[in-house]
């Protein structure tokens, strides 16, 4: 059965560690998936928390960041909604260009969309959904222990 | 405590317990900055006990390296995962850093 969790962050960097592991805490996975879980979910989730924080919400502390989790059987989707105005996500320098190499930052996006099966953002560029899909043994497995 | 900072012989050692993210990465540059005015060159990032990196720890290692460098000195890594060695490979950082199998041998190099 899909399971839903929605909740909302102030925003603080200081949060992030402890909304990440709220999240992983409470998808019951295989092992199989669990290392996908571990790293590639978490770095992305991390990722767009705090692209939500520095970017969206311009480190405005009046400001909130809205996370929807969806656990299902095929796939774990995750929402971070900021209240900013957005920004074009299909503008963005390549991280890896030899001219960009030596930059400390720029390298959040490129990371949720090499780690993740899928990265969408809505038109406003103010919300990204990711998406990591099970493998078919892997649902398997999760319905045989649901 | 994210960071356990020891010293052997002329390389500062750091430790990463857990995580270098967003949430701490200031921390690290801090420590490592502060150790550089004070005269140190040689720097060892050791990740035997880090579970992940974030773009914001990618940036700050890069930072880091790069003052580092213009003072006359070099930050080397050691005991990347292999979740944390795609990272680096991933963003081509790995071309950037040199990347030691094992403390020992990052310590050994220098």
């Amino acid at each position: 059965m899909d399971r839903k969790l929605v909740f909302e962050l102030p925003n603080d960097l200081g949060c992030i560690e402890g909304a990440v592991e709220f999240v992983l805490l409470r998808c019951e996975f295989c092992e199989e998936v669990s290392r996908r879980l571990r790293f590639n979910f978490r770095v992305s989730f991390v990722e767009a928390l705090a692209n939500a924080m520095l970017y969206g919400n311009a480190g405005d502390p009046s400001k909130r960041v809205r996370v929807e989790v969806l656990m299902g059987r095929h796939a774990l989707e995750a929402r971070v909604i900021d209240q900013g105005s957005g920004f074009d996500p299909d503008r963005l320098p390549d991280p890896t260009a030899p001219e960009q190499l030596h930059r400390p930052c720029g390298r959040g996006i490129f990371l949720m969309r090499k780690l993740m099966d899928e990265v969408h953002f809505n038109d406003q560029g103010n919300a990204v959904t990711l998406v990591l899909r099970f493998q078919e043994r892997e649902a398997l497995l999760r319905e045989a222990s649901a | 405590m994210a960071f356990q900072v020891s010293r052997e012989g002329d390389v500062l050692v750091v430790d990463v317990d857990g995580q270098l993210i967003v949430g701490n990465r200031q921390e690290l540059k801090t420590r490592v900055l502060e150790e550089l005015e004070k005269g140190d060159r040689k720097f060892l990032v050791d990740f035997t006990n880090t579970g992940y990196i974030d773009s914001s720890g990618l940036g700050v290692l890069v930072s880091l390296s790069k003052k580092i460098r213009e003072q006359g000195g070099e930050l080397r890594l050691s005991t990347l995962n292999e979740d944390l060695r795609t990272l680096f490979e991933l963003t081509k950082l790995d071309t950037l850093f040199r990347i030691h199998d094992s403390r020992d041998e990052g310590l050994n190099g220098f």
